[in-house]
């Protein structure tokens, strides 16, 4: 059924290699590197549930949610261990995506994205009027530490949470390849194609995107929590659109057919940024937009579509043919 | 013999238009049944109604005694009705083998799993099982978008007999079949269907297709049934010939 695919434990090795590879990066890179790796961890949340048909325009909702959680948690109760704090992000965005997603699953298409987004900007809303969590200015957080070890070198502190942060978004990685393969993975491909047939085949079309969209919160949380161990301050714009539109915007790079796309378009998102920022201040986002578009119009499929149709040319499978064997490919 | 279906009364109206009118029919376990009737008689109302798509104005439907007139397509197909579809309704991105695959899914009890791979626990062989019970094995792998009409509706009918229905719709399953592919495509669903012993209704406007493979005719006209019986008797019915064969036999 399909072509013969890698086993996707085989990924932990490029884990192991793009941590370690931090050990050479500049220190200014870290921080980037950081960052890309929890946005593809937002991202690929975004894509687990577009295999549904469905786009989140709001998952700075949850992307808040985490961020806050951990913030609270963290000046409460005194806990810094980053892998903790990852854990409680998670766990609070995915809190929140049981509570939201069986009332939003009911939804498709542009209902769906729309009501998204207006629930992360009645969430950025409230959180602007709340003084309790500072407001508008937000407040601060201590430095992370990792299994008691505090870090005091600037440079080692950098390592340590991009070492967890690319961990993390790369064991998310391997369970979204377990995921797109599976039984569910592949009912999720369906979904998207034609949910009425799935619940005439006995399927819950609606707890399909339910589970979907409670994945992609969780992952939206954990990336919250990876934001705010960056900063190490949050405020309410984890929650305002523009931040959601970023985790579309990467997903939208990396289309859906490939896990490892996300994290090139990641990467990419934040090189453009960077340097265009660098080398035209004043009009960085009109680099961006150029980039998305030549992206679009060269790649519709987005740039996993690059070595998924590469692939399928040399197992002699028709180019544009998204079979679920194709879907997570660890490429 | 109780009958696998059991039909009494059934209304349905959109605005003014009745598309059925105190609809009472008793279907015997092992019949295969053809609808027919012009376009707009309620034959494929009637089908949404009983697969649970529409709900009926008034009326009920039982299936081996238990009430699903209130019930959802999910609910319905649970309890072991099945259908296929006028416009086939597939996973086109998907291949054969892979639509097939997730209706195995669905026909399994327990819930999805989110790591056992999709071809795993014998679905791919259940798959592939069916899809050569249909002659369709060689075209597994092709995404169905590649696929023609005819071989289209084959995958579509085998998706909804995984499930090994009681009561199993097909909604002119010959349509979009050309002359000459009609009675094979008629056969090989047969074939394919007899293992399963399942009790038929399919919708059909080809008078030869219903006489040939029907061994009950119920004729729709304006929402309502003007005949019922055995295919001789229905299509030389006088009414019949008026409102739905125009005569053709």
């Amino acid at each position: 059924m399909g072509p013969r695919r890698f086993h996707p434990l085989l990924m932990i090795l490029p884990v192991i290699v793009a941590v370690l590879f931090g050990r050479v990066l500049p220190t200014w890179t870290l921080s980037l590197a950081t960052i890309a790796a929890s946005n593809a961890l937002v991202a690929l949340g975004i894509v687990v549930l577009a295999r549904t048909g469905n786009v989140s325009f709001g998952q700075g909702l949850f992307f808040a949610a985490g961020g806050y959680g951990v913030a609270l948690v963290a000046n409460g109760t005194g806990i810094t261990d980053a892998v903790l704090q990852m854990l409680i992000g998670a766990v609070c965005g995915g809190l929140l995506g049981l509570v939201i997603g069986p009332l939003i699953a009911r939804y498709s298409g542009i209902f769906f994205g729309m009501l998204t987004l207006a629930l992360s900007m009645v969430f950025y809303g409230a959180l602007v009027k709340t003084t309790l969590l500072g407001g508008s200015d937000g407040f601060n957080v201590g430095r992370p530490s990792l299994f008691g070890l505090n870090f005091t070198d600037t440079r080692e502190a950098d390592f340590m949470l991009y070492a967890v942060a690319v961990v993390t978004t790369g064991l998310a990685a391997i369970a979204a390849v377990f995921l797109f393969r599976s039984e569910f993975g592949l009912a999720s491909l369906a979904v998207r194609e034609n949910n009425l047939r799935v619940e005439y085949l006995g399927l819950s079309a609606n707890r399909i995107i339910t589970t979907n969209f409670v994945i992609a919160a969780t992952f939206a949380g954990a990336s919250g929590a990876f934001a705010l161990m960056a900063q190490r301050h949050i405020d309410p714009q984890f929650a305002y659109w523009t931040t959601s539109g970023e985790f579309v915007f990467v997903a939208v790079l990396a289309g859906y057919q490939s896990v490892s796309a996300v994290f090139v378009a990641s990467l990419a998102l934040e090189l453009v940024r960077s340097f265009s920022n660098l080398y035209l201040p004043n009009t960085w986002q009109l680099a961006l937009g150029v980039f998305l578009l030549a992206v679009i119009l060269f790649l519709p499929r987005g740039i996993g579509s690059l070595w998924t149709r590469e692939r399928r040319k040399r197992t002699g499978l028709p180019a544009e043919a998204p079979a679920a064997a194709e879907e997570g490919a660890p490429t | 013999m109780t009958p696998v279906l059991s039909v009494r009364g059934l209304d349905k109206r959109f605005g003014a238009v009745v598309a059925a009118d105190a609809l009472s029919i008793d279907i015997a376990p092992g019949q295969k049944v053809s609808l027919i009737g012009a376009n707009g008689a309620g034959k494929t109302t009637f089908v949404n109604m009983v697969t649970g798509y529409l709900k009926p104005d008034r009326g009920s439907i039982e299936l081996d005694g238990i009430d699903i007139g209130r019930g959802s397509p999910r609910s319905v197909a649970r309890l072991g009705i099945s259908r296929s579809f006028q416009i086939p309704q597939l996973f086109i991105d998907l291949t054969a083998a892979e639509n097939l695959t997730v209706a195995v899914s669905g026909a399994n009890a327990g819930a999805l799993s989110l790591h056992s791979p999709a071809e795993a626990h014998g679905r791919h062989d259940k798959a592939a099982e069916l899809l050569g019970r249909f002659g369709l094995a060689h075209l597994a792998d092709r995404p169905v978008s590649e696929l023609a009409g005819g071989v289209r509706k084959l995958v579509d009918i085998a998706m909804a007999l995984v499930r090994r229905p009681k009561l199993l719709l097909l909604d002119e399953p010959t349509s979009g079949v050309s002359a000459e592919e009609k009675f094979i495509t008629m056969d090989r669903v047969i074939h394919a269907v007899a293992p399963d012993a399942a009790t038929i209704v399919f919708v059909e406007h080809d008078m030869d297709i219903v006489s040939r493979y029907a061994d009950r005719v119920v004729a729709f006209y304006s929402g309502r049934i003007i005949a019922d019986g055995n295919p001789n008797d229905v299509l030389r019915d006088t009414e019949v010939r008026r409102y739905v064969t125009g005569g053709a036999r």
